[in-house]
């Protein structure tokens, strides 16, 4: 008896090194097993099943960690300088600050045959006008979620924001470029400003906008609105639009003054230890089921066209989540402000707002 | 140092080096120096930046919400304290473990619980709803601020003093009744100055965290009541400006070094036990 269970034990052993030799070893459909793939993305923003699948299909181990703003993940990469990651998703204006700063590898697009389902709309854009170090990834608004329950009028400007009638009802964003980027919108002016006299009136505008403001939160703002704490909150489309699928009695909505449009995407890190593996990842997510299944689960628009045509007609065709040229042509996107001293004039702005 | 007691000593030495020395002067190189052109520059420019009325401001209030918290901890920790030291109940060990447990706790997480019992819709106002009495808006004012560090730092105060009462010698008190004094007289003259040294380490151990904090004026103020902690976070999250933020921690850390200072002093007038 004791010698089947050795046999056994060995059997097992033997059978899991083989299990194990035959991911590890690259072979003719696999020709990246083995290796490893490091991975940083913003929280809840893939559908984690994708990456179980692509080490699945490639023999590539993913070792994924998460981030919470663009500057979090800027300074966890600086300061863990060469062996940090290998692909990030940075947005438009820290992709700008990246490339500036030569954190970033150029992808070599033979590699990604997929990148052909991006829709053109959303290249050359300011922050990577010749295409070379990003793949958009999704993109969105930002606009203000409303409880129908609590709000009877229609809400189609951001000068709600300064209605009296909402004292206390209002959630911000707890973001200093948010903030004042969009009350520079709501103003008349470009939310990438660096006019001091601009920047002056944003605050004022701000601090006339205290009494409104219940809280400046960050992740917490479905489930404040869930509960019926405030009755309008600014933020990000995906989140308004899972909260307009969880309970039809909120709306989304992109104010007429504009607002902010964004693309976050995927880059290889000029430290990369496995550029191969990074742009098989890259193409990956563009194979248009793997984008449409990512979509699904996040919520955000898509940039590729091909994953676009198979969603549903109701999503496909809601103004909200992917607004038209119209709503579109009135928004803009941040630039990056790292290269002068404004964005401490940002910051003291913001601190002024918070501290009053 | 003793020869003796030296070689022990190196884990913590090199523990101290890597992880306190050298972190205090990356600071007081980002706040002081700036390099310009690769040339490398005393500046006090960064420390003129904190002088603002903005930075003056909410570091005036950050003092503010520390002390009266500090104050509130102290006026709860300390008579706590002396029930707790002088109980004949038999399982006194069991009541103090009831006022440490909470921070076996993660601190977020407490912290997380009282924004659903303080929200609009919270456990409080349902109580209140309960019995006819109209809705607090507690949650996100500095109010809110004050109870979060209150209950967190508490127990910060409870022990040492605490500690200080288990150790006296309570000959002494016994001696002072046979002398005549009552029980309001020993508890002035001998029970209290006897307990000075643990109120002392329980004001600094409740102050400093308090002072410095940035996730409870952030979660339980909603950013309405921003706190020199959030500030400092701020600059080097957010605005990237490392120098600045450098010379806002140094200024703190001045401030609570100054204020331990005093403490200590105040301390030896009254012929206590060292802290510093």
């Amino acid at each position: 008896m004791k010698k089947f269970f050795a046999l056994l034990l060995v059997l097992t052993l033997t059978f899991s090194i083989c299990a194990c030799s035959g991911s590890t070893t690259p072979t003719a459909d696999k020709p990246l097993a083995g290796t490893t793939l490091k991975v940083f993305n913003w929280g809840e923003y893939i559908d984690e099943d994708v990456i179980s699948m692509f080490e699945e299909e490639t023999g590539i181990t993913v070792v994924y960690d998460t981030f919470e703003t663009n500057e979090d993940m800027y300074t966890k990469i600086k300061a863990s300088g060469d062996n940090s990651y290998d692909v990030c998703f940075p947005s438009d204006y820290m992709i700008k600050r990246m490339i500036d700063e030569d954190m970033l590898a150029e992808i070599d697009f033979s590699n990604v045959p997929n990148y052909k389902y991006i829709d053109q709309k959303y290249l050359k854009q300011v922050f990577d006008p010749e295409d070379k170090f990003s793949v958009p990834y999704m993109w969105g608004t930002v606009g203000l979620v409303v409880n129908t329950d609590l709000v009877a009028e229609k809400i189609d400007s951001w000068q709600v924001l300064w209605d009296p009638k909402y004292e206390k009802q209002i959630l911000g964003l707890d973001s200093e470029r948010d903030a004042v980027g969009l009350t520079l919108k709501a103003l008349g002016y470009s939310l990438n400003s660096r006019d001091e006299a601009e920047l002056e009136e944003a605050k004022q505008a701000l601090i006339k906008q205290k009494p409104n403001i219940l809280a400046y939160v960050g992740d917490q703002v479905k489930d404040k609105m869930i509960n019926e704490e405030a009755a309008i909150a600014m933020l990000w489309s995906g989140d308004g639009i899972a909260l307009k699928m969880e309970d039809p009695k909120f709306e989304y909505v992109i104010p007429k003054e504009g607002s902010n449009f964004w693309i976050d995407s995927v880059v290889i890190l000029k430290n990369t230890q496995n550029k191969a593996g990074a742009e098989a990842f890259i193409n990956f997510l563009c194979r248009p089921d793997i984008a449409l299944k990512n979509v699904e689960y996040i919520c955000y628009a898509t940039p590729n066209t091909a994953a676009y045509e198979q969603l549903p007609d109701e999503i496909k065709n809601d103004k909200t989540a992917y607004p038209g040229e119209d709503v579109l042509s009135k928004c803009e996107i941040f630039e990056n402000l790292a290269d002068s001293d404004i964005l401490q004039t940002y910051s003291k702005i913001w601190t002024e707002v918070l501290s009053q | 140092m003793k020869k003796y007691a030296s070689a022990p000593a190196y884990p913590y030495v090199i523990w101290m080096l890597i992880f306190i020395i050298v972190p205090l002067l990356l600071v007081v190189w980002y706040g002081l120096f700036k390099v310009e052109n690769g040339n490398i520059q005393f500046t006090l420019e960064y420390f003129a930046r904190f002088f603002e009325p903005v930075y003056i401001q909410v570091f005036i209030r950050s003092i503010l919400l520390a002390v009266i918290s500090t104050a509130i901890c102290l006026l709860i920790g300390y008579p706590l304290a002396y029930i707790l030291a002088g109980s004949t109940f038999k399982n006194k060990s069991v009541l103090l473990f009831l006022a440490i447990v909470p921070m076996w706790m993660n601190f977020l997480l407490r912290t997380y619980a009282w924004l659903t019992i303080l929200e609009k819709n919270g456990i409080f106002n349902q109580v209140l709803r309960f019995l006819n009495l109209p809705d607090q808006n507690l949650l996100y004012t500095p109010y809110a601020v004050i109870l979060g560090m209150v209950y967190n730092y508490l127990p910060f105060m409870i022990i040492p003093i605490y500690n200080a009462l288990e150790k006296m010698d309570h000959s002494l008190v016994e001696a002072a009744a046979d002398l005549g004094a009552n029980k309001r007289k020993v508890f002035r003259k001998i029970i209290f100055p006897l307990s000075l040294p643990g109120v002392v380490s329980g004001i600094t151990m409740t102050f400093m965290p308090a002072v410095t904090t940035f996730v409870i004026s952030k979660l339980l103020g909603g950013g309405q009541s921003t706190l020199i902690g959030d500030v400092i976070e701020n600059q080097f999250k957010v605005s990237n400006d490392w120098n600045f933020g450098s010379a806002l921690s140094l200024v703190l850390m001045i401030i609570i070094l100054l204020s331990m200072r005093i403490m200590t002093k105040y301390e030896e007038e009254n012929a206590g036990g060292g802290l510093l």
